[in-house]
């Protein structure tokens, strides 16, 4: 993030590392008044300690291995979703193209693994952070050239990116072409993918925190201003060019850190499961289903979503029956929460509390917190 | 390079470029009057040759008598889906949720077609597919250029209907503004609801020649929708007359670059193509600054 921005330490732009002693020292009023999330209250503190808890301890009540890939893939998913979220969400710009990073991961780390010999498991996990470097580096030209657009135009320009990287990974050398790559077996014993799971626990929890940050940093209000009007925000002063950048190349990062990993769970690197259309899609139905821009929307969304399509590939032998109750799944959300779940289940919780506060004599004064 | 093979694929080109343009010009019409791009028009193509198909294969009837039973059919699958799904969406968000939303019944029609057929690759057959005629030395396949006689026919029609009818003023001023159109009296839900009926049902006869032209299962959808969005986004959003001269471009790349080079990198070549226009023209080769006014 910084390193994208370095020659902007002062003026009206403030790279959040910079920003953070002062949120963090400040529960001053300016800062609640424009963070709604600021304020955590310690039941929400400690919930988000059971959850996560229970995200540590999920592989060792349960052992069965089927049953942890699900979770593995539904922790990977995840990840992908905050991460998309991170520029789409909080930009408003839709990228359909984010198979991009993941795919480059995945093929990142089988030639760094072939090239480096590095074996599988540990030594390989340690190289996830250069894999996600890789995906940022190739993010920087994507999103210089796609950013020029806006709206659908900007979504098809993503998707065409995208499909130029399927066809080059199908016809030059390095990829292996159809047959793919292999990445080294990893040298834990039978089908122990406990290792897996906590690897991709550890980068979940680094994208919440990042994404938290962004959040409520002033360059997570940068990009929001960038989503609700983005010519009143370039008039007012946002440098919107290279926020909205630094946002798509953070994301590609976590994103591309994941892919490498998944595919160093799977194995092989094909062109078509490296880059394909249906993660695109995935990724955005997850965060859309949860809700768009928020912190947990993402995440529910895939938890749910990426465990059902786990299941019912796994319960029915053909692939259609997914796709089908994906896509109505999908449109059901959409018709009855147009915003998502998080929003919709959140706004119902204030206006119950709205309706429990409102005949009391204090009214106004509670009700401006609630709502603030 | 010889020069009559170079004569020889800019001519294929043209055809093809012909069915595209008429799948494209449903894509961008849909896109003017609702201000929504249908990422199902790629998987309905493939649902109109699958129509054809179980007609011709299941019924008897041929490929061309078909088309009588499978346009009202994607007609009403249009009108449909606009009145369940795109009249739903809310104006602040409309350009992504559409999007999302298109997608969404793309998916399911996908997975019902795979639940019904499987992955197995298909094509089309019938008399006219498989002979040709010979002119000025060139072998041009029939159905081709049955396909491009359809397609010129259809966007005649559809011209005809957009700026010579009633309805296709009604359709024009409720594409430049919306209030205003309600003002002056017209039904701006049904008319929007038409075009989506007429957008969709182009697709039934692009099917069905892609269908006879090109070997298809369920995925091939999403390889259509590309090309389509390439070619729209390419011609100028919103603008038939755009996606017309871009799908012929791109098309002549497209056969230009598969023989003189190699089929495999062809795509790539107009993927780029589209890439490198919008880095300098984000309005697209053929389209104004604001493309939404004709």
């Amino acid at each position: 993030m910084t390193a994208a921005e370095p020659d902007q330490p002062q003026g009206t732009q403030v790279s959040f590392d910079e920003n953070q002693p002062s949120i963090a020292g400040g529960g001053d009023a300016p800062a609640g008044q424009h963070r709604p999330q600021a304020r955590r209250s310690p039941i929400q503190l400690g919930a988000w300690g059971v959850i996560v808890l229970i995200f540590l301890g999920f592989p060792l009540v349960i052992t069965d291995p089927a049953t942890n890939s699900i979770a593995f893939f539904a922790l990977v998913f995840m990840v992908a979703a905050a991460a998309w979220n991170m520029f789409s969400g909080y930009t408003g710009y839709l990228a359909l193209g984010h198979a991009v990073f993941f795919g480059s991961g995945g093929y990142a780390l089988a030639l760094l693994c072939a090239h480096l010999n590095v074996g599988g498991g540990w030594p390989s996990f340690a190289l996830l952070p250069l894999c996600g470097i890789v995906a940022a580096l190739i993010a920087i030209p994507v999103g210089l050239v796609a950013l020029r657009t806006r709206r659908h135009t900007f979504v098809v320009v993503t998707i065409a990116i995208f499909f130029i990287f399927q066809l080059v990974a199908y016809n030059v050398g390095f990829t292996g072409g159809t047959s793919g790559l292999f990445l080294p077996l990893p040298p834990f014993a039978g089908a122990n993918n406990k290792p897996f799971y906590y690897v991709a626990l550890v980068i979940l929890l680094l994208t919440i925190a990042v994404s938290w940050l962004v959040r409520r940093s002033r360059f997570g209000l940068q990009l929001l201003s960038i989503r609700d009007d983005e010519d009143r925000a370039l008039g007012l002063g946002v440098k919107t060019r290279r926020l909205k950048l630094s946002a798509f190349v953070l994301s590609a990062f976590f994103v591309g850190m994941v892919g490498g990993l998944y595919f160093d769970f799977i194995g092989q690197v094909f062109p078509n499961t490296a880059f394909d259309p249906l993660f695109d899609l995935s990724i955005a139905l997850m965060a859309f289903f949860g809700g768009l821009g928020t912190l947990v929307g993402p995440l529910l969304g895939a938890l749910v979503l990426e465990s059902l399509q786990q299941y019912l590939t796994l319960s029915f032998s053909s692939n259609g029956t997914y796709l089908i109750a994906y896509g109505v799944l999908f449109l059901l959300v959409i018709l009855i929460m147009p915003r998502g779940v998080v929003p919709a289940v959140t706004d119902l919780v204030k206006r119950r509390r709205l309706k429990a506060i409102v005949p009391r004599p204090d009214a106004e004064q509670q009700l401006a917190g609630v709502a603030g | 390079m010889s020069g009559t093979a170079f004569l020889e694929a800019v001519i294929d080109g043209i055809l093809t470029g012909g069915v595209y343009a008429l799948m494209a010009a449903g894509l961008t019409l849909i896109f003017g009057v609702m201000d929504i791009i249908n990422i199902a028009q790629g998987i309905m193509v493939i649902l109109g040759a699958y129509l054809s198909l179980w007609l011709s294969v299941d019924v008897g009837i041929g490929l061309l008598p078909g088309l009588l039973i499978t346009v009202p059919l994607m007609f009403c699958l249009g009108v449909a889906i606009e009145f369940c799904f795109m009249r739903r969406l809310r104006d602040q968000d409309r350009a992504q949720m559409s999007i999302l939303v298109t997608y969404a019944v793309a998916i399911v029609i996908e997975g019902i077609l795979t639940a019904i057929v499987g992955d197995n690759y298909q094509q089309l057959s019938g008399s006219y597919v498989n002979s040709s005629v010979h002119v000025f030395g060139f072998y041009l396949a029939d159905i081709y250029l049955i396909g491009f006689g359809l397609a010129v026919a259809l966007l005649a029609g559809l011209y005809y209907m957009l700026y010579r009818t009633k309805f296709g003023r009604a359709v024009r001023a409720s594409l430049q503004n919306r209030t205003a159109a309600d003002l002056i009296g017209i039904d701006v839900n049904r008319v929007r609801t038409i075009s989506v009926g007429v957008g969709v049902a182009v697709t039934a006869v692009g099917g069905m020649v892609f269908g006879a032209t090109n070997s298809f299962n369920p995925g091939t959808g999403y390889d259509l929708i590309s090309r389509l969005l390439a070619i729209v986004i390419l011609g100028g959003i919103g603008s038939i007359a755009g996606a017309m001269g871009a799908a012929v471009f791109i098309l002549v790349i497209n056969d230009v670059v598969a023989a003189w080079w190699s089929p495999t990198w062809a795509p790539i070549v107009y993927f780029a193509a589209l890439v490198l226009v919008l880095s300098f023209r984000p309005q697209g080769l053929f389209g104004r600054a604001a493309v939404r006014a004709q």
